[in-house]
């Protein structure tokens, strides 16, 4: 009751700062931002928006699974699809992500299949995908220790010497509002400063962390404390697709560039529990998801679409069918996943051969040998 | 032709293993659809729908709402077409799952399983499948378990021995066995079974273990609980001295959780770190008493049941808009959000009410709270203190009207008692406190009279307020009640 009492109207979305980049407001209306410019076409608005549906279609799919007791858990990204759709749209191939649990939208533009997202929370792999692959990192559950990754992964790139030529990457670190009380993001932002890292740091302020809300994490808005670092710190409109694709883009290529570190704090809202053993009807009010709902991510795009006369209700059926069916198959194939082999487990630890680890595979093979044949083999 | 399958209640929080089935929303012959919601049921983090795994008819509810159901027990059965387009039997794993899987599997012969429990509760998941995991026999030329099964010391191998011995000598196979009787009086049992035996009330000292090495497993203290009486019989000679148990027990344990745990933590959170002041007043409300009946006949009040309650929130409310600092909060830390600095504590004043209402209901005591009470006319606080009193019952007071209230009312006359002394809900800084209204000899208009009378307590933060301020609030209450014409005065 005494944080509920002492606060006034948290998170209600109501955001007084002139400082927040938008490209596209709620209503639809593409507006224009000086240091911001962006170019796109129809069809690549169309895409952004196939994108936000489909990987909003992927998250219900799995939500329902976990409810189902098919997942173990799983976290939810309803309401975050802009922020990571615009950022993850703005990476190249050699640009490093590093991401936490959440960033299901961020690891469908680096073409790592929805179904290894799931075998990870289904219990039956460890991450599954390859990092260097897709360029982007196995998801990290300690909140925050992931942006010294990805500082030090930056740190390296710079000192290949690639920054400024063609072959210039950069890498982005997700993270949410809670993870900015952390130790560990505090020290990646004085190394990444004090090194010129090519780092982008992607703040999702999604205005809980679980059930704390920010003003108990902040006195100044997140992005105004990266000019306590110094570097660059910038505010945009998490739920606003065009407006996190434009502000990533310039950050990313000013790391690239060799300029050093930007932190973009999207201001955005978790629309959802933060995990599914989470009930966030203990902690904050229906007003404030209802205000945010009038934000919503995705209707901005359609609103804008027709308004523009660039796409029709045909376009927007189709979508909608093939996300069904893709949830559909993934639910199938979700199901269907084999238990990986008790030895599996050895597989991914150590890079080479590492002495105690292949003694205990050895005691642990024969240990499973040790049984009575069960008709076929195991 | 039609395929029945089962859906079984899934652990849908990190190892929660049981949960009440709050709401169904489907009937048998309904139609239902992958991931349409079937049901809502409420384990211990939360209330959560859940959505139906499979596209068909409903054939059976398995379980009745209102019933607690542990996590894999089968919810509900549906028809599924044959071959259709859902999961028919998508993997071994997923196919098991149907239903045999909760038969209990008989012992395969020759495996010595002491301990066969149910349905383990793990962290995620359904658990696991005594099914999925029945053991094979380990091969006879395998060496018996006492042994180490690490082949090491066979191996003696000049890396091994730069390492910390771990073989040294017998050490090595003397700690792998079990010393067959622990001899320190306490009875053997795994820390779950503990925690179980002491959530049920029952004495692990009373029982015989038929675990392994004489350990006592869960099923032994379910059977302990289902027969009492022959519990005292084992442990003869502790017993010495203490008069047989007669028939029931004697004490009873009582888990603490929901309510009772809230109730409790606020209490204690409350108590020890605002330091109370109670104060009393006595009021002849005969005028109050008067004023309600009459009110009743007023249209404005026809269709809602009125109660000298009403009054006395009012009066509050009138006292409150009067004195506002007894409306506040102490805060220990300055708060972050209003941007304020400095490091000291701050007092918040309230310049809304939100009234709360203790209520007593079957789940146990809740503050429900009237958002925005100030900005109410009479009947309209009428018709909120009916309706929050309404939902506070059936139980369907949501966490929104639990939190955020900036002063309460205890009513605690309901019970047929004259006073108390309240504690505080946390945050805030009094709580008003009526006792019953009975006939009492009072000395009115110079004489002695019958008239109806009672008591008024205010508990207050003595943080916030002095005792001044608590008592200009409890006496203008009081003057309220005793003659509401103050209320024209003050408004």
């Amino acid at each position: 009751m005494t944080i509920d009492s002492v606060r006034g109207a948290p998170g209600s979305g109501e955001l007084a700062d002139s400082e927040l980049v938008q490209l596209l407001t709620p209503e639809g209306e593409r507006v224009d931002h000086p240091d911001y410019p962006l170019d796109i076409t129809a069809e690549e608005v169309r895409g952004l928006y196939r994108d936000l549906v489909t990987v909003r279609r992927i998250d219900l799919e799995a939500v329902a699974l976990t409810r189902q007791g098919e997942l173990g858990i799983w976290a939810s990204l309803l309401g975050q699809e802009a922020a990571q759709i615009g950022s993850g749209r703005a990476l190249t191939g050699n640009d490093m992500v590093f991401p936490t649990y959440r960033e299901h939208a961020v690891a469908y533009c680096r073409n790592v299949e929805p179904l290894k997202l799931l075998g990870l929370f289904r219990g039956v792999n460890h991450g599954g995908w390859d990092p260097k692959e897709h360029g982007f990192h196995l998801y990290t559950i300690v909140i925050g220790s992931q942006t010294l990754h990805a500082t030090g992964y930056a740190m390296g790139i710079q000192r290949d010497g690639v920054l400024g030529s063609d072959k210039a990457g950069a890498t982005i670190a997700y993270f949410g509002d809670g993870a900015t009380s952390q130790g560990d993001v505090n020290e990646s932002f004085v190394f990444a400063s004090v090194f010129n890292a090519p780092v982008v740091f992607f703040c999702q302020n999604n205005q809980w962390a679980i059930s704390e809300p920010l003003e108990k994490q902040s006195r100044i808005p997140l992005y105004k404390r990266a000019q306590g670092f110094g570097f660059p710190g910038v505010r945009v409109d998490g739920n606003d697709v065009l407006a996190c694709l434009a502000v990533t883009r310039k950050s990313l290529a000013h790391a690239r560039d060799g300029q050093g570190p930007t932190l973009i704090e999207a201001y955005t809202y978790r629309m959802g529990a933060h995990t599914t053993t989470d009930d966030p009807t203990r902690y904050r009010l229906k007003a404030e998801e209802e205000a945010w709902k009038a934000k919503d991510p995705i209707e901005r795009v359609k609103k804008y679409l027709v308004k523009e006369g660039e796409a029709d209700q045909a376009f927007f059926d189709e979508v909608e069918a093939e996300a069904k069916k893709m949830a559909t198959e993934l639910r199938k194939a979700c199901l269907a996943l084999p238990d990986p082999e008790p030895l599996a487990i050895f597989e991914h630890a150590y890079a080479e051969p590492h002495p105690l680890l292949t003694e205990e595979q050895e005691q642990f093979a024969a240990y499973l040998a040790s049984f009575e044949e069960e008709g076929t083999a195991r | 032709m039609t395929e029945r399958k089962q859906f079984k209640l899934p652990d849908v929080g990190e190892g929660l293993t049981e949960a009440e089935i709050v709401k169904w929303h489907v009937k048998p012959g309904d139609q239902v659809e992958v991931n349409q919601t079937i049901v809502e049921i409420e384990t211990a983090k939360a209330v959560v729908e859940l959505p139906c795994p499979f596209e068909g008819t409903v054939g059976e509810l398995m379980v009745e709402e209102g019933q607690t159901v542990d996590v894999g027990v089968p919810i509900i059965s549906v028809d599924v077409a044959p071959d259709g387009s859902e999961p028919a039997a998508p993997s071994a794993s997923a196919a098991a799952d149907t239903s045999e899987d909760l038969v209990p599997q008989a012992d395969e012969p020759g495996v010595v399983q002491p301990e066969q429990p149910k349905r383990q509760p793990v962290l995620v998941g359904y658990g696991v499948k005594p099914g999925a995991t029945k053991r094979r026999a380990r091969k006879q030329a395998s060496p018996p378990p006492p042994s180490s099964p690490s082949p090491a010391p066979a191996a003696p191998a000049a890396a091994q021995a730069a390492r910390p011995a771990p073989t040294a000598g017998g050490a090595g196979t003397a700690t792998r066995s079990y010393p067959q009787v622990v001899d320190n009086g306490l009875p053997l049992a795994k820390p779950p079974v503990r925690k179980m035996a002491k959530d049920l009330g029952v004495d692990l000292a009373t029982i015989t273990g038929t675990g392994p090495r004489g350990s006592i497993t869960r099923e032994d203290v379910q059977q302990a609980l289902a027969a009492p009486a022959a519990a005292p019989v084992a442990a003869p000679g502790v017993q010495a001295g203490a008069p047989a148990a007669a028939a029931g027990v004697r004490e009873e344990r009582i888990a603490v959780r929901g309510v009772r745990k809230a109730t409790a933590n606020a209490m204690v959170a409350s108590a020890f770190t605002a330091p109370h002041v109670t104060e009393f007043v006595q009021v002849d409300v005969t005028r109050t008493v008067e004023a309600v009946r009459r009110l009743r006949d007023l249209p404005e009040f026809a269709d809602v049941k009125i109660s000298p309650l009403l009054l006395v929130a009012k009066a509050l409310l009138t006292a409150v808009a009067r004195y506002p600092m007894v409306n506040s909060t102490w805060v220990d830390a300055p708060n972050p959000s209003n941007g304020t600095s400095g490091g000291g504590a701050e007092i918040v004043v309230k310049h809304y009410v939100n009234l709360g209402i203790a209520a007593a209901t079957e789940r146990g005591l809740i503050v429900p709270n009237v958002k925005d009470a100030h900005t109410l006319s009479l009947p309209g606080l009428a018709r909120a203190l009916a309706e929050l009193t309404a939902t506070a019952r059936s139980g369907k007071a949501t966490p929104a009207d639990l939190t955020g209230g900036t002063i309460s009312i205890t009513n605690v006359g309901v019970f047929g008692v004259d006073t108390g002394t309240p504690i505080l809900t946390p945050g805030e800084s009094a709580i008003l406190c009526i006792g019953q209204i009975r006939d009492m000899p009072w000395v009115h208009e110079g004489e002695l009279a019958i008239r109806k009378v009672t008591t008024l307590a205010l508990s207050f933060d003595h943080r916030v307020i002095d005792g001044e301020l608590g008592s200009k609030v409890l006496r203008d209450v009081g003057a309220m009640l005793e003659d509401p014409l103050h209320f024209l005065a003050w408004t």
